[in-house]
């Protein structure tokens, strides 16, 4: 997880200046710095001509955005139907209270943001888990506290 | 984003279609049928379960055999063969020899014994669960013998990140065979003809669509854009990513006569967030379709011009919606917009726009090539062609399988799947994902198609099939779908925005025991208002779960509310965790695992759960290895 990223300009320079690109121009952005500032914002929308507002609806809008820096350590947990059906919720209810962090948020000590998605089709490694891209098959609420617990030690 | 340039490579451009076709030729004469290949999957399940280490310990192992140069064999890396449960997977060309599980280590045995003595490893070959036989080839397999491969057909076979693979297997000949023999309007009469219809869900006729979208920009003087639904949303479907990350070039191919036979000039293929690799792989054949003139200006020397560009999603289940897909492309939130003027007619930047999903599209080369009265002899009369489902959930083989539209339920999920881990048959199979509905055991003879699904309350939708069995409770399924649905919908109508968080609260009373039989109605009353009066089909479908669960399992909905029970033992509020004193050993796992430190006893003695401080986290029954640890 990269906390510092490249000059702004050097993305921004990427798409023209219409406001068709502000989703990718978002994109980019949250990939380079990991979430996207108040001020990252308001130059991409100086660069696109678009009013403040509406890129703020649109980084709101969409899930993959992120307006709060995040962990250094990301966890997913696949919430498909299949890992639904093989208690992907209950993954979830463990590590909440394993991290004391509710779904979509950031460890106060900015170490860990635990997130949900609606399915990653790797159905068949159902319930599935991924930490720092990474995937973990048939994973376990125990051995999910393992990885924390080695992530946090480092 | 990784790019590959293929200009050092051939870097020539097909002036025609001859051209096309001799280098096609070229390619193939260039090739043995008889050089060893070893085929190692790298679908996302293969990968996750480690398969890139395995072509790595395939690649060691050959160097250190030192084999003749006659005989070096290639190692190929394909998209998802579709048999996900049993993955990482590997084929040996020509012989046609299938290993499941495959590890790193296997990788010098396989070498040694196969490559080199030309004999199979026993102790990796698929094992028949009912005979206890060995299969040797993959087409013997019941998982893929009763499957008909036609749009995946290069799928496992190709390597997706080399136009060369896929020219060899004939990709391109359908554009061909349109560009030099075929006029627009032919091209959209064949895809008529054939019966195709939207794979997406709705099972729209897709010459239907086209004519209108034809006329609109006839009529009104505009340009027409062609779009690509990739947006593949629904949980427990990835029909759609395997299709672009494993044959990139069906899809490009197919739009680029969809083109054609429409006069679009731009085109845009919008795919999910969380697809990286289909994404890497449309950049790949993009870039080498380019390359070769078979996309952008003039291609195959034809004058007709055609570019594509992609969309990233953001995230928003709603965007896989028509309106909702154009306003995200054209860079805002992606909400809805109401239809009193078909997409068709008025879609993207409110110019006619085709929008398709991701397999009517690889439909369309087939088509073209093959013609429409092949095409339409497959299936069922109103559902012509193959579906791709993802088979999911409690199913012995879990993964991707393409069958004839009309096939009953029932072979689907007992020829093909394997049947239900430990249990007899299943309870329940939900098809179309969150906007479908779920049919009973009872209706396991219904077929497989548009209508047939519809009329048992249920749906096609985009593919997913989601197997469930006795310990699965349809009340706490039908609030995973709707819960889903609420948190995604965009908020912009209010049937949608209040409708189902109501609906979800009733839900949740009654996955917790409260509620009145009556309620059961007044849910249903309310589930018809927001069917009717939503804006957009999210709204519209998402009772659909709810509804065919109370008209199949409303004996399960009254056990919950009126005896407060969870038959399945699924529903938090309503099981309790107890340890089984004959079958405990006193190992004392699950004390040291509970997080309320709830569970108590001697060493070597039965343990006991304080009911009164359980959470029901269920960490007990996941750490003890005896069984002793029983949900009532």
């Amino acid at each position: 997880m990269k906390q510092e990223g490249k000059d702004i300009d050097a993305i921004l320079e990427r798409y023209p200046e219409e406001p068709r690109y502000l989703i990718a121009l978002l994109q980019d952005v949250q990939a380079e710095y990991n979430y996207i500032s108040e001020e990252n914002l308001k130059l991409i929308c100086e660069h696109l001509c678009v009013p403040v507002t509406q890129a703020w609806a649109v980084a709101t809008f969409y899930k993959s955005f992120s307006l709060e820096p995040r962990g250094e350590h990301e966890i997913k947990v696949c919430l498909g139907t299949a890992c639904h059906l093989k208690g992907g919720q209950r993954l979830v209810e463990n590590l909440t209270r394993d991290l004391g962090v509710q779904p979509e948020e950031t460890t106060p000590d900015l170490k860990f943001t635990l997130d949900t998605v609606n399915c990653l089709g790797a159905c068949a490694l159902a319930p599935v888990a991924v930490v720092d891209e990474e995937y973990q098959a048939q994973v376990t609420s125990k051995k999910l506290k393992k990885t924390i617990q080695k992530l946090a030690a480092e | 984003m990784a790019r590959i340039s293929t200009a050092e490579e051939w870097g020539h451009r097909l002036e025609s279609v001859d051209a096309l076709e001799s280098y096609r030729e070229q390619l193939l004469a260039e090739r043995d049928p008889d050089r060893p290949t070893i085929i190692v999957c790298h679908g996302t399940g293969c990968r996750a379960n480690g398969s890139p280490k395995v072509a790595e310990a395939f690649r060691a192992a050959i160097e250190a055999e030192n084999l003749d140069a006659a005989v070096v064999p290639q190692i190929k890396t394909t998209g998802c063969h579709g048999f996900c449960s049993r993955g990482p997977l590997v084929i040996m060309e020509p012989s046609g020899i299938f290993y499941e599980k495959v590890k790193p280590d296997d990788a010098e045995e396989i070498v040694k014994t196969t490559l080199v003595e030309g004999k199979p490893v026993e102790r990796l070959l698929y094992e028949n669960p009912n005979t206890g036989e060995h299969v040797t080839h993959h087409e013997e397999i019941p998982f893929y013998k009763h499957q008909e491969r036609i749009v995946m057909r290069h799928i496992g076979t190709i390597d997706p990140r080399d136009i060369r693979d896929s020219l060899a297997s004939g990709a391109y000949k359908g554009l061909a065979k349109a560009l030099s023999t075929m006029k627009p309007e032919q091209v959209v009469e064949e895809v008529t003809q054939s019966g195709l219809r939207g794979r997406g869900g709705a099972g729209f006729p897709t010459g239907r669509k086209w004519t209108t979208a034809i006329k609109a920009a006839e009529r009104k003087q505009e340009p027409l854009y062609v779009v690509v639904n990739g947006d593949e949303g629904d949980p427990g479907a990835f029909m759609d990513r395997t299709l672009m990350e494993g044959d990139p070039h069906a899809l490009l191919e197919g739009l680029i006569l969809g083109a054609y036979a429409m006069g679009a000039h731009e085109g845009f293929i919008y795919v999910r967030a969380e697809y990286p690799l289909a994404i890497e792989h449309l950049n790949i054949a993009m870039d080498q379709a380019r390359e070769l003139g078979l996309l952008g200006e003039d291609i195959l020397g034809s004058g007709f011009s055609f570019d594509v560009q992609i969309n990233r999603g953001a995230g928003a289940f709603v965007c896989g919606e028509s309106t909702a897909l154009f306003t995200s492309i054209e860079g805002r939130a992606g909400e809805p917009r109401p239809k009193y003027v078909r997409s068709a007619e008025e879609g993207l930047w409110g110019k006619p726009t085709v929008l398709n999903n991701v397999e009517t599209w690889c439909n369309v080369p087939l088509i073209i090539e093959n013609g429409a009265e092949w095409y339409a002899g497959l299936g069922v009369p109103h559902s012509t062609g193959t579906k791709v489902f993802s088979l999911v959930g409690k199913v012995n083989n879990v993964g991707l399988v393409e069958v004839p539209m009309g096939m009953p339920l029932n072979d689907l999920i007992e020829k093909i799947g394997g049947g239900v881990p430990g249990q007899d048959h299943f309870k329940a199979v939900q098809t179309g994902g969150p906007s479908g509905g779920c049919l009973p055991w009872e209706l396991r003879e219904t077929p497989v198609d548009f209508d047939s699904l519809t009329r048992a309350g249920s749906m096609m939708g985009s593919g997913g099939m989601i197997v469930m069995d006795d310990r699965d409770c349809v009340v706490d399924v039908a609030r995973y779908f709707l819960r889903f649905l609420e948190d995604e919908s965009c908020g912009k109508c209010l049937p949608c925005r209040l409708g189902l968080q109501s609906m979800l609260q009733f839900l949740d009373a009654f996955s917790s025991g409260k509620g009145s039989v009556e309620d059961i109605e007044a849910l249903k009353s309310l589930a018809r208002a927001v069917q009717d009066g939503s804006l957009c089909a999210l709204g519209g479908s998402a009772p659909n779960p709810v509804l065919t669960t109370i008209r199949y399992f409303a004996e399960e909905y009254e056990a919950h509310i009126r005896d407060g029970k969870c038959p399945a033992g699924v529903c938090k509020d309503l099981i309790t965790y107890r340890i089984d004193p004959d079958v405990c050993t006193g190992c004392g796992a699950c004390a040291r695992s509970c997080p309320q430190q709830c569970i108590t006893g001697e060493k070597k003695e039965p343990h006991t759960i304080d009911e009164t401080q359980c959470i029901r986290c269920g960490m007990c029954m996941e750490s003890c290895k005896f069984g002793a640890v029983v949900v009532e």
